[in-house]
């Protein structure tokens, strides 16, 4: 009961940290001072306190898309543990549904996106969906390649089942992990697939699509997207992270260390790397999907 | 010993994935170097006690794939200044998943030799196999000469993997003239390409057509 | 020290020399001394065989005693013909071209005593390394091309066949035997190698050692570097490097052979030679460039040694035959042609008509060239030829013998309109040759008679000696290891 309330707590609050560390390493690199980690709540709140502005042209889809976006997410997030903390939901199979309520997120994003009558916005939700298209693919196979690993289907079975150092299957999880940052990135809009930065209309993709919502709408699609970011990071340091019987704080203190870690590298990877000229970027994705393809075929040999 | 050597096996084929993808030249000469320095790695673990000669082995492929021919690589590059665009025959995507393809062929092939107890869960086979695979596709489908270069040598690379089986085996010798034979093998094509680039001005092995059947029968 | 030795260090020693010596005349006159060096003492190892061989890693095995002295006969007449070469190409130095030449020699020469199949591969390597120099030596943008194609393809043949090599050592681990590449172990222990890696190992071997013979589909190299060397080269390749090439084969063959898989590769060899005799026959048919020409008939003649190799019984002779005749022919045709090419200064059919009169030597040995390589009599490829076919018919491959006669037919039509069309004709004015008024010298003319006087006799009169190496070397395929 009490592992629940911590996961949730965990699931809802700490999100927008991650983005924070993200963008402090950024500012780190670029030699500026940088905002507050803590940024991203003081934006949220700040966004929560103003009024939404909404078109006259959209109905009842856009207003919902940023609600079932955050709430879908939510949903996705309880079925993921965090290291050593079970999740609250697990059954056998949750990883179609928790591949299936990112795809809902996704559908409501695009449709609000779609709903404003934006060539903008249906430009980046064209764009949004093209990559998701190839996105998915990888993670299922990275999913499927870990279930086979670990030989149940649940997530929490899966996640919690492998760890680095278990013999000599190190090699393909490697492998699937690599694909699955890959995916974690595209996901999540950062460099080398999208720019969460930029506001040039010709190269936007997520950005784009929410052009259109303000005040506290705007704030669940920020804090969506933190959450995003943290359940898909979750799930790779779940992977990453050896397998251990400690103290229940420290293995707390590993899970926020190893989230914080990847988002410093996520961070680095933002500094040093151009992003890829859009017709690239399904190359990259397809790379992903054949480093968790390869994954797959190893542990299966 | 065994779960880091197949993981540097894994990093292998990571790379050859990611050579596959890559359409920058440099990058693609970086990634190879690095292969080279992962394979120059694996004679230390494949025994734990280490022995004079996988220690010579592994310091003299160090050399040479790690640092000796990417430098001389980077040098033709350099002084050539070619476009660094690859234009591949077989786009950057197809070969990318013909690579997935021969990897996946190369587990099952190995999976239908016998091997040798001991060596059943050893990725040293099918990362080999691969390994030439992939450099067969960069040889086949890349139009630079430099990227040919990289191709042989990435088949190279896959073929020591597989000499790696018999390290006990095999007389030292055999091995050390492997490397030389690569050695000046990129040496020698090393000053081919500078005689291509002077006299065609490129290095683009599309130039070199002029060599093919004609075969109208001359009017009398 | 051995005579072995001699015949090894000798050119290397006289390879290093003619790098260190400045003078561009005199260094030429290196080459028939390492020639007739080399000749003397293969010859004397041909005719006394050394019973016991030299160290575990150096010693000739009875197709390496049929092999060296035709490579070394074929070296010494070329060395001969080079002299004359270089003096009307003096104005380039030669450095570089005499010192792969002694070095080329060596290599071959490593290749026929190497007793360890991995010697036997850095040997082969070595010379696909050494000859890269002698087909650049026109430098010209055609010559870098097919510098660059004959290096890249061969040396991936060459890759390949060191995993082939690979795959073999590791057949005779997990055995109770040492594992071991020296051939005698390997023969010694064929029976109990691993079936599939053996299998694997013959395939790769087969298309490694196969792409340095050139036989299709990895032939592609062969015109354009044939083409484009000098005739000299030319016949130097498709010669010697060939014949080395083929004892490669031959000993995987033998390998396999003594492991109980003799249908399985020769079923391989047979589809091989098949393949590549239609493929020379299909690329020779109008065929205007004739010494591309003489590429694909090379083509065609590797095809012949594979295929008579993987029928066996009385073709393994035809076939080791073959392989001194068809070196011989084939100097022949290249030396003539190089010849041909320098007076005309072209090697087209645009640029080539009347060789006959132009150049009455060259023209009529190219032309009698050609009728002896297609297998007329009384020349000694006609004899190989038929052996091979007897063969056929005598085991029952009623389907491949013919196939074998149909392709011989179509290119003895295909060379014969291109030769025809080179020797007869009136003779036209060279356009834009470097020696217009080039006739054969002493050099160039000589080695060429002796050819053809050698192919006639290997037509009439097989000798002794010969006779009983070709049969050493034939049965010890037959052998059972046990």
């Amino acid at each position: 009961m009490v592992q629940i309330l911590i996961h949730i707590l965990l699931l809802v609050i700490i999100p927008p940290l991650f983005l924070g560390i993200i963008n402090k390493t950024k500012a780190c690199f670029a030699g500026r001072k940088g905002m507050p980690v803590l940024q991203p709540y003081y934006d949220l709140a700040k966004l929560f306190r103003k009024k939404s502005v909404i078109s006259r042209t959209t109905g009842w889809v856009f207003q919902a898309g940023p609600v079932v976006t955050v709430s879908c997410l939510l949903f996705a997030g309880l079925m993921i543990p965090f290291y050593r903390i079970n999740p609250s939901l697990s059954f056998y199979g949750d990883l179609i549904l928790f591949a299936y309520l990112l795809g809902l997120a996704r559908f409501f994003t695009t449709a609000a996106a779609l709903e404003t009558g934006s060539s903008f916005e249906g430009m980046g939700s064209a764009r949004e969906v093209t990559f998701a298209c190839l996105a998915e693919p990888g993670m299922f196979l990275g999913f499927l390649a870990l279930a086979r690993l670990t030989g149940t289907l649940s997530l929490s079975g899966i996640l919690t089942g492998v760890s680095l150092g278990a013999g000599t299957l190190l090699a393909p999880v490697l492998l699937v992990a690599a694909g699955l940052f890959i995916i974690l990135l595209a996901e999540n809009c950062r460099i080398p697939v999208d720019d969460p930065n930029t506001h040039l209309e010709l190269t936007m993709i997520h950005e784009v699509m929410v052009l259109d919502h303000s005040g506290p709408m705007l704030g669940l699609i920020q804090y969506g997207a933190a959450l995003k970011y943290f359940i898909l990071g979750s799930v790779l340091v779940d992977i990453l992270l050896p397998d251990s019987n400690q103290f229940f704080l420290i293995e707390l203190g590993l899970f926020l260390g190893a989230m914080g870690l990847l988002s410093i590298m996520t961070g680095i990877v933002e500094s040093v790397m151009a992003r890829l000229p859009m017709r690239r970027v399904p190359n990259l994705l397809v790379a992903a999907c054949l480093l968790c393809g390869v994954g797959f075929l190893l542990i299966g040999r | 010993m065994q779960t880091y050597l197949n993981t540097f096996l894994a990093l292998v084929l990571l790379l050859n994935l990611l050579a596959l993808g890559t359409s920058r030249l440099p990058t693609v000469i970086r990634l190879v170097t690095l292969q080279g320095g992962l394979i120059g790695l694996l004679p230390l673990l494949i025994h734990s006690p280490w022995r004079p000669e996988s220690v010579v082995l592994a310091i003299a492929t160090l050399l040479t794939k790690g640092i000796l021919i990417p430098s001389i690589l980077i040098k033709a590059l350099r002084e050539v200044q070619i476009r660094r665009e690859i234009e591949p025959l077989i786009g950057i995507l197809p070969s990318m998943l013909l690579g997935a393809l021969g990897t996946g062929l190369a587990l099952l092939f190995a999976s239908l030799l016998p091997l040798i107890p001991g060596q059943a869960n050893s990725l040293l086979v099918p990362a080999s196999l691969a390994t030439v695979l992939t450099g067969c596709i960069f040889l086949t489908s890349r139009m630079k000469a430099v990227s040919q270069v990289v191709g042989y040598l990435i088949l190279e690379n896959g073929i020591f993997i597989f000499g790696l089986l018999m390290l006990e085996a095999m007389p030292f010798m055999v091995e050390m003239g492997l490397l030389l034979d690569l050695v000046v093998c990129i040496f020698v094509s090393g000053i081919i390409l500078n005689h291509i680039k002077d006299t065609f001005d490129s290095l683009d092995t599309r130039l070199l057509t002029a060599l093919k059947e004609d075969t109208s029968w001359p009017q009398k | 020290m051995a005579p072995e030795i001699i015949l090894l260090v000798f050119p290397l020693m006289l390879a290093v020399l003619s790098w260190v010596i400045p003078s561009n005349r005199f260094r030429s006159y290196l080459l028939p001394l390492g020639g007739v060096v080399h000749l003397s003492l293969s010859l004397h190892g041909f005719i006394y065989p050394a019973a016991t061989p030299l160290t575990p890693y150096l010693g000739l095995d009875a197709p390496a005693r049929l092999v060296l002295p035709g490579v070394s006969l074929l070296f010494f007449l070329c060395s001969i013909y080079a002299v004359g070469y270089l003096k009307e190409h003096s104005q380039r130095s030669n450095r570089g071209f005499c010192s792969s030449m002694l070095a080329f020699l060596s290599m071959m020469s490593l290749v026929a005593y190497a007793r360890h199949l991995g010697l036997m591969w850095v040997a082969i390597e070595a010379t696909t390394l050494t000859t890269a120099p002698l087909i650049y030596f026109n430098y010209n943008p055609k010559s870098i091309e097919a510098t660059w194609k004959y290096l890249l393809i061969c040396s991936v043949g060459i890759a390949l066949a060191l995993l082939g090599t690979f795959f073999l050592a590791y057949a005779t681990m997990g055995q109770e035997t040492e594992t071991s590449l020296f051939m005698s172990d390997l023969l010694k222990n064929a029976p109990h190698l691993s079936k599939p890696w053996l299998h694997a190992a013959f395939i790769l071997l087969l298309v490694g050692y196969g792409t340095k013979m050139g036989l299709a589909p990895m032939h592609t190299w062969k015109p354009d570097a044939y083409g484009e060397a000098s005739g000299l080269v030319g016949a130097l390749l498709a010669g010697g490097l060939t014949q080395c090439a083929f004892l490669a084969i031959f000993r995987i063959y033998w390998i396999c052979k003594a492991a109980g898989e003799g249908l399985y590769a020769g079923r391989f060899l047979i589809l091989m030679g098949l393949v590549s005799m239609a493929m020379a026959a299909v690329f020779i048919i109008h065929q205007r460039d004739f010494k591309r020409m003489l590429a694909y008939s090379s083509v065609e003649h590797m095809g012949i040694l594979s295929l008579g190799l993987g029928l066996g019984g009385i073709s393994t002779y035809g076939s080791l035959l073959h392989l001194m005749n068809n070196g011989l022919t084939k100097g022949l045709l290249f030396l003539a042609a190089g010849n041909i090419t320098h007076a005309y200064g072209g090697k087209t059919l645009e640029n080539v008509r009347g060789a006959i009169r132009r150049l009455p030597l060259s023209g009529t040995l190219f032309l009698l060239g050609f009728i002896a390589i297609t297998g007329s009599p009384p020349f000694g490829p006609f004899i190989s030829e038929f052996l091979i076919l007897n063969g056929a018919f005598h085991r029952g491959y009623l389907w491949v013998g013919g196939l074998y006669l149909l392709f011989l037919l179509v290119v003895f039509m295909g060379m014969g309109s291109t030769v025809l069309g080179v020797v007869q004709g009136k003779s036209m004015k060279s356009t834009g040759g470097n020696s217009p008024s080039y006739r054969e010298s002493l050099w160039t003319g000589i080695p060429l008679v002796f050819l053809i006087l050698l192919i006639l006799l290997l037509g009439l009169y097989i000798p002794n000696t010969l006779n009983t190496r070709i049969m050493e070397a034939a049965h010890c395929l037959e052998q059972t290891y046990d």
